[in-house]
Order: structure tokens, then C-alpha cells, then sequence
């Protein structure tokens, strides 16, 4: 067994790869035993995998519903066996709340990247790529965004848009690209002189070709960190628009706003916001120490490059 | 015979500095052409200029007797490519040798796609066992001949070397040096090309010019600058800098 891990180690690692399959998937590896190396950043990752497996079986592991609780019996019952992390002033357990918030907070996460990280990308390409008045509009663009605080800013839009996650998402979201755009256009001005890339304009490419294919590559990894790393401050933000009453609404278990919820009481029943705060810090921590770790796997001035 | 590249009055401007000043010169197909100079002397900035790398203030080049404008178009890249001064610098850090190789002819659209690149890493002595490399997996000299092998993937006639040699070691020097004679032979490209190293224009060239500060000094034929034919003081020592240091007795 040992014998064909090695062969398999050796197929991956050789120097003259037979395919184009091959190529990527050593140097896939090479990353991945760099990420592996750094400890901290394999626990981050346990982490978000952690918090993406209660999400996809939220409802196999939630011990009770999270929107049905008994006002009855089960009133802010400490925690303990039947409640392990007590219920909340509604009766309703806060473990399988919990569990069922890390649906939301990985939706919020997930989209905002999806929304955000492409424009910022985009932007600052194509500013840095095309230089002149293009860079001069679309950076004095990004330099306004940036001005504002991102809460306020966030604030703002969900309140012109109406409260909701939705609306909390594409606040977050439009409020959040401004510094990759940033990050992507310095990273495109320290490429876009190369001789490589000057190579590729003497084929003939056209600069569309050459900022999707030529300088976006370059710029995707330190992306990529930034993104993980900005991840904590989303779901931080997400909670505070929450915790403000103006991100998800009752009775949907997000972790901002049940904190929120759980104020009231927070000197006799701690429980009830401490529970959703230590999550949102486990998940928070778990995306910067990812993200350091995939900075040290991914940076291309790395030895393996 | 329209020339391969005819260049008048050419000179480029940055601002202020003015890094090529009125150079006039013709290149005829099938000829090597040779650039030589100090430092700074405008000779890199002349075959940018040609490539489009280099913004043209005044002048003109033209290349098979069509006048070339700012923008350039695809038929003039497909005729003329050129070759970088550093090997580690003009290949891209994130693309194997195959992908650098399938650009050129995705973007000009040429069939047999996968013949080809197999025939151009033939051509430059490299074989198959190279193509799904990156570039940090190449020694300088193999880098080089990557280089040089995307350039003569799209078939041009005409190729604008810029010291390809001069960031490699003396061995690897020669090994490409004799690499270029050969395609050029077999291929019948025009070369025009950038050296600080007389002795190797010398070798690969037909004419030269000698250029200083942006200007030209002397265009001469590499049998003169053999025979010492040279008529100028600069040129005279720049021969003599290129004996190397000797002690003077």
C-alpha cells in the first residue's frame, strides 16, 4: 500500500508531467502540502468543513425544531441534558438554531464572495490593465466606496432596500469589493510591463483576452486569501446587521440577531447570546486562520512558485 | 526587392528624453540584421519600436512594403515576433509550456493545434517530455528555446531578437545562438537583432549598425568589423572594450 501512496506521490510530483491533467494536479499537491504543513490553518479548515457538514445536515443533527419551541415548559431552561445549550426566551433550543444558522451564515458568506470578489476583480484589472482616464474613474469609484465605513455603508442600502437577508447579503456584497478591487489592480500594474504579458500582446491578443486570461490568473490567489480572511469580517457584519434588527428577520435562527434576542437577559440567562457569540468567533477564527494558511500555499513568489 | 524592414527617420520619444533619434536603416529579406551598442544607446528601444512595445514619434517603418501605424494588426504579428532579452521574465509564471505554446495559435486561430506545438518543441531540441512543464521547471537555456519556439509557432518571416543570448551562460549562449542560425537557414527568416557582444553579431550577421546615445555612428558589414575595417573612433573602442581587459605593459 505504501508502495503505490509513493508511486502515486512520485506521478505528482515529477518534473515532466504527460498531460495537461497532470501538470495541474501536481501542482495542486504542491499547495496542498504546503497548506498541510501549517497546522493552525488544517484546524481552520476542520472548522469551515465542520460548519459546512451541520449545514448540508442541519436537520439530521437538530435535536429539536429551531422555530417551534415550548413556551410552556421550556422558557430560558438552562443548559443542560435535553438542552444542551438551553433554550432561549421562546422555548426553543438553541443548539438546533445554531445548527440551522450555519445554513445562513454560509449562504451569506458564500454569496457574498460570489457577488463581490468577481466585481472587485474585474475592476481593478481593467483599471490597473487599462490605465489612464479608465483606472482614474473606476479607482475614484472603488476610493468612495472605500471612504465609508463598510457598516454604515451596509446600514444605508438595507435601509433603502428594506430589511432581510437578501437585502443584508447585496449590502454586504456591494460594500465588500472595494478592496479586492484595490488588491487586484496592484497586483495587475506589477504584471502588466512584463515581458510576459507584452509577449502576449506581440501575438496579436486583444486586452480582453489578455486581463482574463493573462492577469487574472495572477491575481486570483492573493484574492483568494483576501477573500477567506474578509470572510470572518462578512459574517461579523452580517451579525451586526442582524443584531441591529435589519438583516434576517424572527423567527430565522441567524446568529447576529439572536444575540440580539438574547440581550435582554444577558446577565441572568448568559447563555442565550453567549452561545450564538461563540459560534460566530469558532467560524470567524476558522476563516482567518484558513486563509493565512492558504496565503503561505498559494503566494506565487513562493519557492514552488 | 521591397526590403523586409525599412525604418526612416524613425525616433522615439518619453517625455523629455529622447531615446531614439532619426535612425534610418533597411533590412533585406532573408538577411540578418545586427544592432550594436552600449547601454542605453537605443538600440532595444529601435526593436521595440518596430514590435509597437515603443511609442513612434516621428518616422517610419515598414514591413513588406506596408507602412506600419500605431495600432498594429494581426497579419503583422503573424509576420513578425520576437524573441526576449530574459528568459525568466518573458514566460508567464502560471501557464505550462504547452499552454504558452496554444496562445499564439488560439488567438490567430490555426488548426492542428496539437501537431503543431509537438513540431515546435521539436524544432527548438526540446521533444514532448517538456510540454506540460511551467517555466520554473526550465533551465535558463530551456526557457529560451521556449521562447524562441512560441515566437516561431505562428511562422512569421521576420524575427526581432533582443540579446536572446546575453541572460545565459557561455555554454547555453552557444547552444542557442547555433539553434537560431540553423532555423533561420531553414526557415529563411529575416533577423534583426540586438547584441552588446560583437563578437556574437559578428558571427550571426550579415550588417550592423552601430548606434550611441540614440543615433547611429556606422552601418557596416560584418566582414569590415572582422577585418577592422572600422571608421570611426567609437566603434574602434568599442572593439577594443569587446578584446576584454588586458594589462597595458
Amino acid at each position: 500500500m505504501s508502495d503505490a501512496a509513493m508511486t502515486r506521490r512520485e506521478w505528482l510530483l515529477t518534473d515532466r508531467p504527460q498531460s495537461r491533467l497532470q501538470a495541474r494536479l501536481g501542482r495542486a499537491y504542491v499547495a496542498w502540502r504546503r497548506f498541510t504543513a501549517n497546522r493552525l490553518a488544517v484546524i481552520g479548515l476542520v472548522i469551515i468543513l465542520g460548519l459546512v457538514f451541520l449545514a448540508i445536515f442541519a436537520p439530521l443533527l437538530a435535536p429539536h425544531s429551531p422555530y417551534i419551541g415550548d413556551l410552556a415548559k421550556a422558557r430560558l431552561l438552562s443548559p443542560g441534558p435535553g438542552h444542551w445549550l438551553g433554550t432561549d426566551d421562546q422555548g426553543r433550543d438553541i443548539l438546533s438554531r445554531l445548527i440551522y444558522g450555519s445554513r445562513l451564515t454560509l449562504q451569506v458568506v458564500l454569496l457574498v464572495a460570489v457577488i463581490a470578489a468577481p466585481i472587485g476583480l474585474l475592476v481593478g484589472t481593467v483599471a490597473g490593465y487599462a490605465g489612464g482616464w479608465v483606472d482614474a474613474v473606476l479607482m475614484r469609484i472603488t476610493d468612495i466606496f472605500l471612504a465609508f465605513p463598510k457598516l454604515v455603508l451596509a446600514l444605508a442600502f438595507v435601509a433603502a432596500l428594506g430589511p432581510g437577508i437578501g437585502n443584508a447579503i447585496i449590502a454586504i456584497a456591494i460594500t465588500s469589493w472595494p478592496p479586492y478591487a484595490r488588491i487586484a489592480r496592484a497586483e495587475t500594474l506589477t504584471v502588466r510591463n512584463s515581458d510576459y504579458i507584452q509577449a502576449v500582446q506581440l501575438m496579436g491578443a486583444s486586452p480582453w483576452r489578455i486581463v482574463l486570461r493573462h492577469i487574472m490568473p495572477l491575481c486570483i490567489s492573493s484574492l483568494i486569501v483576501r477573500v477567506t480572511l474578509d470572510m470572518a469580517g462578512i459574517i461579523l457584519t452580517a451579525a451586526g446587521l442582524g443584531f441591529l434588527g435589519l438583516g434576517a428577520q424572527p423567527p430565522l435562527p441567524e446568529w447576529g440577531a439572536m444575540i440580539a434576542s438574547g440581550r435582554r437577559f444577558i446577565l441572568d440567562q448568559w447563555w442565550v447570546a453567549a452561545a450564538p457569540g461563540v459560534a460566530i468567533l469558532i467560524v470567524s477564527l476558522g476563516f482567518n486562520l484558513l486563509g493565512d494558511g492558504l496565503r503561505d500555499a498559494l503566494d506565487p513568489r513562493g519557492s514552488g512558485q | 526587392m521591397t526590403p523586409a524592414l525599412a525604418i526612416d527617420g524613425l525616433s522615439v520619444e518619453y517625455d523629455d528624453f529622447v531615446a531614439l533619434d532619426d535612425v534610418s536603416l533597411t533590412v533585406a529579406p532573408g538577411e540578418s540584421f545586427g544592432l550594436v551598442g552600449e547601454s542605453g544607446s537605443g538600440k532595444s528601444t529601435l526593436l521595440r519600436a518596430v514590435a509597437g512595445l515603443a511609442p513612434v514619434s516621428f518616422g517610419t517603418i515598414t514591413v513588406d512594403g506596408k507602412r506600419l501605424g500605431g495600432k498594429r494588426d494581426k497579419a503583422f504579428y503573424r509576420k513578425v515576433q520576437m524573441v526576449f532579452q530574459d528568459p525568466y521574465g518573458s514566460l508567464h509564471p502560471r501557464q505550462t509550456v504547452d499552454r504558452l505554446l496554444l496562445e499564439p495559435l488560439a488567438i490567430h486561430g490555426f488548426d492542428d493545434t496539437e501537431g503543431r506545438i509537438v513540431r515546435a518543441l521539436d524544432e527548438v531540441g526540446l521533444g514532448v517530455s517538456f510540454r506540460f512543464r511551467y517555466s520554473h521547471q526550465l533551465s535558463g537555456g530551456q526557457r529560451q528555446r521556449v521562447a524562441i519556439a512560441r515566437a516561431l509557432i505562428l511562422e512569421p518571416s521576420m524575427l526581432l531578437l533582443d540579446e536572446p543570448t546575453s541572460a545565459l551562460d557561455a555554454s547555453v549562449q552557444a547552444e542557442v545562438l547555433n539553434l537560431l542560425e540553423q532555423l533561420r537557414a531553414t526557415r529563411k527568416l529575416t533577423f534583426v537583432m540586438v547584441s552588446h557582444d560583437l563578437a556574437v553579431v559578428t558571427h550571426m550577421c550579415d550588417r550592423l549598425l552601430v548606434m550611441q546615445n540614440g543615433g547611429v555612428v556606422e552601418q557596416l558589414a560584418s566582414t569590415d568589423l572582422a577585418a577592422r575595417r572600422v571608421t570611426t573612433d567609437y566603434t574602434r573602442g568599442l572593439l577594443v572594450a569587446s578584446e576584454g581587459f588586458c594589462r597595458k605593459s
